[in-house]
């Protein structure tokens, strides 16, 4: 296959993990071909691309703006849709993540072809390109077979595991399309979380509460063994989130974020199907509930059975040992 | 205000699904259907803003077979103004066949604002709200969480990865409602007996050629079931073992 054009996510002048995962996804595609990639920010991104280089870059095309940052949909969108024109790739590799589901359909439409959203996996087949996706709240894997060109397609973020590569990384500079500044939509502000916290989506290890804690309050414990973890971050469940004790960014399942960690510690979680279809593609899976037979256990590679408020503590003094030892 | 609301009728999710034998649809048998939740705030939004400024117009429109048109009068029932049936015999799983269709039918409709649940619940693939708005080379704002309007322009906030913007845009446009937003109403009696009067134009779908097409449904892998490994406090450091000797996560 020829070359396959990826779109770099940068946030605040930082390349993301996923951007790296589209590399690797891309490179298995692009057998023979070149790995293109976009890369788009304020003044400054270009250093970021030594990084896309490292992991199977071939040419990058830096498109530096300083109303390019915070995300501007409607410029990125202009700017995605031109390169890939340009370039004529038979097929054009975007996240899905927030961001990413943002600018995908997007781009898309602007050059006049669907999409295939979410794909847990992507792969050619003669002219065409096959996906796999969920479906049914995670009930059902679907197969689709795109037939356009190009094949747009956003991959799951954690799909597809980032390699070291080395790429040709050639770095060409690239105008903005229009006038970035000009977008009709307008950031008016930006609310920043915590910065020391990791994104969902990109958290090797995630720490996720239920209603089984009973009280907002009682989410340090959450926390607590997140921070014991170093590299965590903490998710909830919809019943959390719909209760107001944690924001709705943190919601994980069908209606709010799909992750795949390394690992996912479901704390005081009974594992409705809705919450399920959010993380059960994580490699490994703990719980802790204190029904024996809640439906987390179905799924869980590790179970506890007890008191949340009794266990949870313990388990993060045993991380934190164990952490310290090692 | 004139608002359109995109809905579309799907398959309450809480149920075991089974594959039709062709293999490429959900066997329908003993399925019941509704109004997917995201279209379901968008619809309340769409009421609520409405009723707040005591004049406007909500049109509901859906896409597929007849049976959507259940769905549209339920909307119509908790308080829609009109509806519109796209008329096709199933909805594609090509998102850009649909939103041409949209785009067609919402061209020249006249509408300040074009509302779309964040994404369905069968397909979920969340590109309809943003695919149409590009063919109408309207401003479009996906999964807000919050949304108002005031002089000709409208201010949202989303929710994005580490954190949350809030943005401004110019009316008309379109938006993508995500949860937190309103609670659907139920619809009440009055409103029942009032949807049947209520017009309900039937067109046929403009659909676009369909290049996306899904080619095979099945079960995804089960997990390996897992074991308990304990009780209580007690269980803490095998599992810790396990997750440092076998999963290796430590």
């Amino acid at each position: 296959m020829p070359n396959v054009l990826v779109v770099a996510e940068s946030r605040a002048g930082e390349v993301r993990k996923v951007a790296l995962e589209l590399l690797s996804a891309a490179r298995s595609l692009a057998a023979g071909g070149e790995v293109h990639a976009v890369l788009a920010g304020a003044p400054g991104i270009a250093g970021q691309a030594p990084s896309l280089a490292a992991h199977g870059a071939d040419a990058i095309f830096v498109t530096e703006h300083a109303a390019l940052d915070p995300y501007n949909a409607e410029a990125l969108a202009a700017l995605v849709a031109e390169r890939a024109r340009a370039g004529s790739y038979p097929v054009v590799l975007l996240p899905a993540s927030a961001q990413g589901k943002d600018l995908a359909p997007r781009v898309a439409a602007r050059l006049g072809v669907p999409i295939a959203s979410d794909a847990l996996s992507v792969r050619a087949e003669g002219d065409a390109v096959v996906v796999t996706h969920y479906v049914y709240a995670g009930k059902i894997v679907a197969t689709l077979r795109l037939a356009a060109t190009p094949a747009v397609v956003s991959m799951r973020p954690g799909a597809v595991a980032p390699a070291a590569a080395p790429g040709a990384g050639r770095v060409e500079s690239a105008a903005a399309v229009g006038d970035p500044a000009a977008s009709r939509v307008v950031v008016t502000e930006t609310i920043r979380g915590d910065a020391r916290k990791l994104d969902l989506t990109e958290a090797p290890v995630i720490v996720s509460g239920g209603r089984g804690l009973k009280a907002a309050e009682h989410f340090r414990l959450v926390e607590e063994l997140a921070a014991a973890f170093g590299n965590a971050a903490v998710g909830a469940t919809r019943a959390v989130t719909d209760e107001g004790w944690r924001p709705h960014s943190d919601q994980i399942g069908q209606t709010g974020r799909q992750v795949s960690p390394d690992l996912y510690v479901a704390v005081g979680i009974s594992g409705a199907i809705q919450h399920l279809a959010g993380m059960r593609t994580s490699r490994t899976i703990v719980a802790i509930n204190k029904d024996r037979d809640a439906p987390i256990f179905k799924v869980a590679d590790y179970g506890i059975v007890g008191d949340v408020f009794e266990v949870v503590p313990a388990l993060t003094a045993a991380i934190r040992e164990a952490r310290s030892k090692g | 205000m004139k608002i359109a609301v995109c809905i579309k009728r799907v398959p309450e999710m809480d149920v075991k699904f089974r594959i039709a034998p062709s293999g490429t649809a959900v066997d329908e048998t003993g399925l019941k259907f509704d109004m997917s939740d995201f279209d379901g705030y968008a619809v309340e939004f769409a009421l609520q803003t409405m009723e707040g400024l005591g004049a406007g117009e909500v049109v509901v429109i859906s896409l597929g077979p007849d049976a959507v048109q259940e769905t549209l009068r339920k909307a119509l029932s908790m308080g829609a103004s009109r509806a519109v049936h796209l008329r096709c015999d199933a909805v594609p799983a090509d998102g850009y066949a649909i939103a041409q269709a949209l785009a067609a039918e919402l061209r020249d409709g006249g509408f300040d604002l074009i509302l779309f649940g964040k994404h369905a619940a069968d397909s979920a693939s969340g590109a309809v709200g943003l695919m149409t708005a590009e063919l109408l080379g309207i401003p479009m704002v996906q999964a807000c969480t919050k949304l108002s309007f005031a002089a000709g322009r409208g201010s949202a906030r989303r929710e994005v990865e580490g954190g949350a913007e809030l943005v401004s845009f110019p009316l008309p446009a379109a938006a993508s409602i995500d949860e937190g937003i309103a609670r659907p109403r139920y619809p009440s009696l009055k409103g029942i007996m009032a949807a049947k009067k209520k017009p309900m134009d039937v067109r046929p779908a403009q659909l676009g050629p369909a290049r996306l097409t899904i080619t095979k449904l099945e079960l995804p892998p089960e997990r390996q079931a897992g074991r308990i490994v304990g009780e209580g406090a007690a269980a803490v450091p095998e599992l810790v073992r396990l997750l440092q000797q076998e999963a290796k996560v430590l």
